[in-house]
């Protein structure tokens, strides 16, 4: 579908170089929704908006379906672009125009006639759930109606991706599941490509089949949602993971308990057995969650328990061994304190 | 008094009207030039969709240089430019020569300032619909700052007003004209005064209609 190759965006200040994308080479599939995450700065802006060229690459190629963005005329490019939605973080729709206006500019972009452009644009609203909204003005709208609108104008040329900038950084938690649920739903019935770049991991998690997470320009891992959660191999990964799965406990807690502190992760299938009641059942331990939740990420589990074990060293030790080929099992060393601070704590 | 006001009235009448033409033309004038310049300097400037360093730079600095020339400067300046165009250099219609040439760069820097107020994100949501420059100015740049160019078209006729009295004083004619005359040279305060509350109401007048049509103009 659209893939990137050494892309190098450099800008040239006075003074110095400023590097916002540093060699990325990357490639996105047909019917996928990919996420680019990042802390601001990091460059994913930049390399999102070089896929439509508003931004134009210092070096590297861009290819949409086998076609070079790059080697483009001018005028090829507006009609490349119009296979390309794009939608923003500010929404940008033109205040001056009411809601079908601002809908219908996409089409007259594409040429398409006058009462054609109505229909059309009715019927994109009727999509986004705004129907009733076509002669408004965009300040007459909440920032989710907004977001909508400017989902149906990026949808207006039939594209075949839709590039999202922050698309819901600006809205508040439930207008962003509202959002996101709306872009899995064209996702799912258009077949559209989504490329989106967010700073929220839970974005991530609710929606991208797979991510790349960015620093410096640079992309430092990339891999399916599923198996970025459950092995992130990235300090930066963990950070962020971490935002949305943070098992770690309370310093207090971690002093006063005697037990041996084992960290369980189950994933895939294992995530529906009963590994833990197995386990407390055929060995002499007693057994004191601390922590756990199961997530789900593209409809596959991902289960992580904090559990105390006390017993005899040599049970607790056997149970650890049983358990140890099903789940990942990692035992927090005595001096906790450490450990906690390793993990990640901030 | 009523019978001071009757026997000016011929030439106050006909001083008015003077204005009126002398301001219309430059209005008009720099409506057609001024607008387009204006969105010139707009769009060549940096990361604008048809950026274009040289084009602005030059555009930029003969705008400044007209601007920097003194109106009553340029009116003398711009005789020999008159004679020809019009073939005088007396009267309202030579008058308006000048102050077209002072109107366009006025009204081009406004236009540019009203444009530089588009939220940048909508010229570039505009672009990746893949709209063309022409289209973009059209349909999303003409419409968003549609209410400025008219304040801005407000400000100009009053300012128009005011360099229309130095025309005036050296041949062009107008209230300004008439004042300096009677006023200025024959020391007659009747005159002067009326003048003055002409050009007052006149300036209110087109104030206030500015300002209702800039808001009238304005949606959303």
């Amino acid at each position: 579908m659209i893939s990137i190759e050494q892309l190098c965006k450099v800008y040239q200040t006075k003074d110095r170089k400023i590097i916002g994308v540093d060699n990325v080479t990357m490639t996105v599939e047909k019917g996928e929704i990919f996420g680019i995450v990042g802390y601001s700065g990091a460059g994913k802006s930049t390399l999102l908006r070089c896929i439509n060229i508003l931004e134009r690459p210092t070096s590297g190629k861009v290819t949409l379906d086998g076609i070079d963005l790059l080697s483009l005329s001018p005028k090829e490019l507006r009609t490349a672009r119009q296979s390309i939605g794009m939608i923003f973080q500010g929404f940008h729709l033109a205040i001056s125009k009411t809601v079908l206006e601002n809908v219908a500019f996409a089409l007259k972009a594409s040429k398409v006639a006058r009462a054609e452009r109505k229909r059309r644009a009715l019927e994109l609203l009727d999509l986004v759930g705004l129907s009733d909204k076509a002669n408004q003005y965009p300040a007459q709208l909440s920032g989710g109606q907004k977001q909508r609108v400017s989902i149906a104008r990026a949808l207006a040329n039939n594209p075949k991706m839709l590039l999202c900038d922050e698309a819901t950084s600006a809205l508040d938690p439930n207008t962003t599941q509202s959002i996101l649920k709306l872009l899995k739903k064209i996702n799912r019935e258009l077949g559209l490509t989504i490329v989106l770049i967010t700073h929220e991991m839970e974005v991530v998690k609710e929606i991208c089949n797979r991510c790349a997470v960015m620093e410096e320009g640079r992309i430092v891992e990339e891999g399916k949602t599923y198996d970025m959660f459950a092995h992130p191999q990235n300090a930066l990964t963990k950070r962020f993971i971490q935002t949305v799965l943070d098992f770690n406990l309370p310093k207090e807690l971690l002093e006063r308990s005697k037990g041996t502190i084992v960290h369980m992760k189950f994933t895939g299938e294992i995530a529906g057995e009963s590994v833990v009641s197995d386990l407390l059942q055929n060995y002499d331990v007693r057994g004191n969650i601390l922590h756990g939740k199961v997530d789900y990420i593209q409809n596959k589990a991902l289960g992580t328990f904090v559990i105390e074990l006390t017993g005899e060293d040599k049970e607790v030790q056997q149970a650890i061994e049983s358990v140890n080929e099903k789940v990942e099992v990692e035992v927090l060393p005595h001096d906790r304190s450490i450990h906690h601070s390793a993990a990640g704590a901030e | 008094m009523i019978d001071q006001f009757i026997t000016l009235l011929p030439e106050l009448n006909k001083s008015f009207l003077e204005t009126l033409v002398m301001v219309g033309i430059g209005l008009i004038v720099a409506l057609i030039a001024g607008l387009p310049l204006g969105l010139l300097l707009f769009v060549t400037d940096r990361d604008l969709f048809l950026e274009n360093k040289w084009v602005k730079s030059v555009t930029g600095v003969i705008v400044n240089l007209v601007r920097s020339v003194p109106f009553i400067i340029l009116l003398v300046f711009l005789f020999p430019f008159t004679n020809f165009l019009v073939g005088t250099t007396t009267g309202p219609v030579a008058a308006s020569v000048s102050l077209s040439v002072a109107a366009i760069p006025f009204y081009a820097r406004i236009v540019e300032a009203s444009a530089r107020d588009i939220d940048r994100g909508v010229i570039e949501a505009a672009i990746a619909c893949g709209a063309s420059p022409w289209l973009i100015i059209k349909d999303i740049i003409f419409p968003e700052i549609k209410s400025g160019l008219i304040s801005g078209l407000t400000i100009t006729a009053i300012s128009l007003i005011g360099y229309s009295a130095m025309a005036g004083a050296i041949g062009g004619g107008g209230i300004g004209d008439l004042a300096i005359r009677y006023g200025y040279y024959r020391y007659d305060n009747f005159v002067m005064f009326t003048t003055v509350i002409l050009l007052i109401v006149l300036v209110q007048v087109i104030q206030y209609a500015g300002d209702f049509l800039a808001k009238y103009v304005k949606k959303g």
